[in-house]
């Protein structure tokens, strides 16, 4: 019988919805309730690194700000290795920084806003030919069905990203959609990546 | 030893709702239009956030007391308890399981939600906790009541608790919502039936379990959670050009 492999299947995925702060972001649902809640600074005063700043804003398909994103980025700590027993690239650990924020985007403003360090360059599949400095992001919302993953790239990393193994597999057209634009702000670096969900700038999302 | 020691099962997506669903209207502006790109794991997605239960505080899966402030909260008291396994049947130890739901009333507690029944002061609606070495989980609460939602003139949403999933790989990352079985709403949610096999909604449906309910105290249901398997890559090749 070929039917007698028995592997489950993954749960299926539903929407965020429209209160998904209350039980991921609570302080702005509007209330305080965990001693230690997730947030947006992934880096501590002690985590080695250059110090920079990722904002943007999600906008839908007619181009509206959309204010009620959740979103997560996971990303390697500046030497390039990620905070994960499936790592097992041999290069330092920082201890304290777990590479992982969340946030939401703003009610008022739609610009969400992480703190971190730049990440160093990962090795791609197998060994192959390094990955560019990126942020892994994924995004989830009221009429988003399955959560959507993407890459954030960094605009001053040309020679890393022209070499990147994902960027290229992508149509040119289209790979811009995946950089970071840098500003040169009074506090160091802002990297400002806005996501299109739908429209003539769609952002790329992959099935990984 | 490789330094990628194994990479996820592809995603099945005949079991995952679309991206585009009419009948959820607020799909329709906030869905992609192009095709996702496939994406073979590196270790940006075979690896993921590592939570441990000290972060955590002792009431964080106890929404019956983490926001009681003169009392406890209004409603029927439940506990909801499962397993989180990978599609291999594997339990995920460690799995960061987060909650939230409206209250006993249909409302949350949430500056946006302006529907007419009233907040209960002594709850949150949200809970968080960290699964056992053999993948389970449990939390107390009160069953979330139906409430309306704007997407047709009478659409109402049947009782559920959103649930978020964080297993051990950023691309195992999961959020979806749990129903009770039973609830004649059920068949008619847009949400729901964005799923469009009958079986794979099935599964988002909790049974009630009487064996774990406790006697005089509180109901039970049972939900158990997967989360996408994985395989080893000892026998991969390195190909050229890559």
């Amino acid at each position: 019988m070929l039917d007698t492999m028995q592997y489950l299947q993954e749960t299926p995925s539903q929407t965020a919805g429209p209160y998904v702060h209350i039980g991921l972001i609570p302080h702005q649902a509007g209330f305080d309730i965990f001693e230690r809640p997730f947030g947006n600074v992934l880096a501590g005063p002690q985590t080695p690194g250059q110090r920079i700043r990722i904002e943007g804003r999600v906008f839908d398909g007619l181009g509206q700000v959309c204010r009620d994103i959740m979103l997560e980025i996971w990303q390697a700590n500046a030497a390039g290795r990620y905070n994960s027993p499936a790592d097992r690239q041999e290069k330092s650990l920082d201890a304290g920084f777990r590479g992982w924020g969340r946030t939401g985007t703003a009610f008022d403003t739609g610009v969400y806003v992480f703190e971190t360090v730049k990440p160093g360059r990962v090795i791609g599949r197998h060994g192959h030919k390094p990955m560019a400095p990126h942020v892994n992001v994924w995004l989830a919302a009221r009429g988003i069905n399955i959560g959507l993953a993407t890459r954030m790239y960094f605009g001053d990393e040309a020679e890393a990203n022209a070499g990147d193994p994902v960027l290229n597999i992508i149509e040119a057209e289209r790979r811009g959609t995946l950089i970071a634009r840098r500003e040169d702000r009074d506090g160091g670096p802002a990297y400002v990546f806005d996501i299109h969900l739908q429209g003539p700038a769609e952002t790329v999302f992959f099935d990984v | 030893m490789s330094e990628q020691p194994f990479e996820f099962f592809q995603r099945d997506r005949s079991q995952q709702p679309p991206a585009f669903t009419p009948d959820y209207k607020s799909t329709t502006l906030r869905s992609p239009r192009l095709a996702l790109w496939s994406l073979q794991n590196s270790l940006s997605e075979v690896t993921g956030p590592v939570f441990g239960q000290d972060e955590l505080g002792p009431l964080d899966n106890d929404l019956i007391l983490n926001y009681a402030k003169n009392g406890e909260p209004i409603g029927e008291r439940t506990v909801v308890h499962g397993r989180v396994l990978d599609e291999n049947g594997r339990p995920v130890p460690g799995a960061l399981v987060e909650v939230w739901q409206a209250n006993a009333g249909g409302r949350y507690r949430h500056k946006n939600d302006t529907y007419l029944a009233p907040i209960d002061p002594n709850f949150g609606g949200c809970g968080r906790m960290v699964t056992d070495a053999d993948g389970s989980y449990r939390f107390r609460t009160v069953k979330p009541g139906a409430y309306p939602f704007r997407n047709f003139v009478n659409s109402w949403r049947p009782a559920h608790i959103h649930f978020s999933l964080s297993g051990s790989g950023f691309a195992q990352r999961l959020i979806t919502q749990m129903y009770f079985e039973g609830d004649p709403l059920i068949p008619k949610d847009a949400i729901l039936n964005t799923i469009p096999d009958p079986a794979a909604r099935r599964r988002l449906i909790a049974a009630l379990d009487l064996n774990h309910s406790i006697p005089l105290d509180s109901l039970a249901y049972r939900f158990d959670i997967v989360l996408r398997g994985k395989r080893a890559t000892v026998f991969e090749n390195k190909l050229e050009g890559n």
